[in-house]
């Protein structure tokens, strides 16, 4: 335009001076950023996204022991209550077992008195029936010796006398 | 009649590509545009050098503010451009962007208020550094050959479309890309103070002019220059971040592995 030409500068054309004051003064500051701050702006932004993603890491970490750790109370805690459940069925089941041989034991042995009870009267009353037989006997024999006069010496005839007396005793008796 | 007003007011009304020059403080090498230039080189380093003096995991303020920039550039430039292969860059694109922001950022600053991306020497300097750079990184990762192979053929295409396709592709990627990249910034840069200067100083001479009510409609371009300091800001970032974004896609497509 007119106007360039008049000041006899074009906006488009560069002046070189700038371009070299431009390039010199822009190297040094990237020089300078690049070397002293950026790569520590870097690291600390590396820093901070693992101090939040370890955080986030961590809490994660707590969560899931917590978790776990519930899981293990509670499959303890179930564990448990089968176990006391058990304990429980298995006294119930022993206390019942223990009843029954209890009373059977008490059965056993009542029967067992009752039975030695009888087998001993049997036993006494034979016992009493042979010596009052003996007695008896020979209290008739003496008795009758006396009445009759007359000792009956013979054993043999004796014993099969009140035998035989006896017996008819105890036929009349039974009749 | 705005010559007239001019020579009454010594206002340099209309503005003109001269208002872009301003005399040479020492000669051509100290001139207001380098002293801003070295200024903003002092700024950055100055302050990314005192927000991490000390870094500490759970960040001071200015810390924080560092962090943020590279966070952005990190995360929502590097990474969305060229994936985690990116991250590497990810640094230098950090101080790409700040350079280009606080440069741009100039040009509503009371005392300086001109960028020094108006003048096209340093978005051109940055815009070869993105172009080598760029070029660097697909070469060294593909091998001359076939990094001009990926670039400049387009795969799946009938062959006679190569002649038109080539030329294209050698245009977009190698000329294109440089031109646009420094041109967009350093245009954003001159029409904004263009618009700046047209509304501040357009308001100084309507306040002078020997008409009442030309003087009181001066409050509305005193007001629209307000707004314009506003969107002049936006663009401030808005370029630096477009400016960092086309360099990250850039060099993503030449670690890309197809075209």
């Amino acid at each position: 335009m007119y106007l360039a030409a008049e000041g006899g500068h074009n906006p488009i054309l560069p002046i070189w001076q700038e371009l070299v004051v431009g390039t010199i003064a822009f190297a040094l500051l990237v020089f300078v950023l690049l070397k002293f701050v950026m790569p520590r702006m870097e690291a600390m932004y590396q820093a901070r996204v693992d101090a939040i993603e370890g955080g986030l890491k961590r809490a994660e970490a707590a969560q899931a022991e917590a978790n776990q750790l519930l899981e293990q109370y509670r499959a303890q805690l179930a564990e448990v209550r089968t176990e006391a459940a058990r304990i429980r069925d298995d006294a119930r089941a022993d206390a019942e077992g223990i009843r029954q041989d209890i009373l059977a034991k008490a059965r056993e042995e009542s029967d067992r008195i009752i039975a030695a009870g009888k087998e001993q009267l049997v036993a006494e009353r034979t016992t009493i029936v042979r010596e009052l037989r003996t007695e008896v006997g020979t209290l008739a024999v003496d008795l009758a010796s006396k009445i009759v006069g007359e000792s009956l010496a013979d054993e043999a005839r004796r014993a099969g006398t009140v035998d035989r007396f006896l017996d008819g005793l105890e036929s009349a008796g039974a009749r | 009649m705005s010559g007239q007003l001019v020579v009454a007011q010594d206002l340099p009304w209309p503005p003109s590509v001269n208002d872009f020059y301003p005399p040479a403080v020492a000669g051509p090498w100290v001139t207001k545009f380098t002293l801003m230039v070295w200024l903003a080189v002092g700024l950055v380093i100055i302050f990314y050098m005192a927000a991490y003096r000390n870094p500490k995991l759970v960040p001071s303020k200015g810390q924080w503010l560092a962090e943020s920039v590279y966070g952005l550039v990190r995360d929502n430039i590097t990474r969305e451009q060229m994936g985690n292969a990116g991250i590497r860059f990810a640094p230098y694109f950090t101080v790409l962007f700040s350079f280009i922001l606080v440069t741009n950022i100039f040009s509503i600053v009371p005392g300086l208020q001109i960028s020094p991306n108006s003048h096209i020497a340093f978005p051109i300097v940055l815009a070869a550094i993105s172009y080598v750079l760029y070029l660097a990184v697909g070469i060294r990762k593909h091998g001359l050959v076939k990094y001009l192979k990926m670039t400049l053929i387009m795969p799946g295409v009938p062959w006679p479309m190569h002649f038109l396709l080539v030329p294209i592709e050698f245009l977009q990627n190698f000329i294109n890309r440089p031109v646009t990249l420094a041109l967009r910034l350093f245009a954003n840069m001159f029409a904004g103070h263009l618009l700046l200067l047209v509304f501040t100083v357009g308001g100084f001479v309507m306040l002078s002019a020997d008409n009442l009510f030309v003087q009181v409609t001066s409050v509305f371009s005193f007001a629209m220059a307000i707004v314009m300091a506003f969107f002049e800001a936006l663009v401030a970032v808005l370029q630096a971040y477009v400016f960092v974004t086309l360099t990250a896609n850039y060099v993503g497509t030449s670690l890309a592995e197809e075209h």
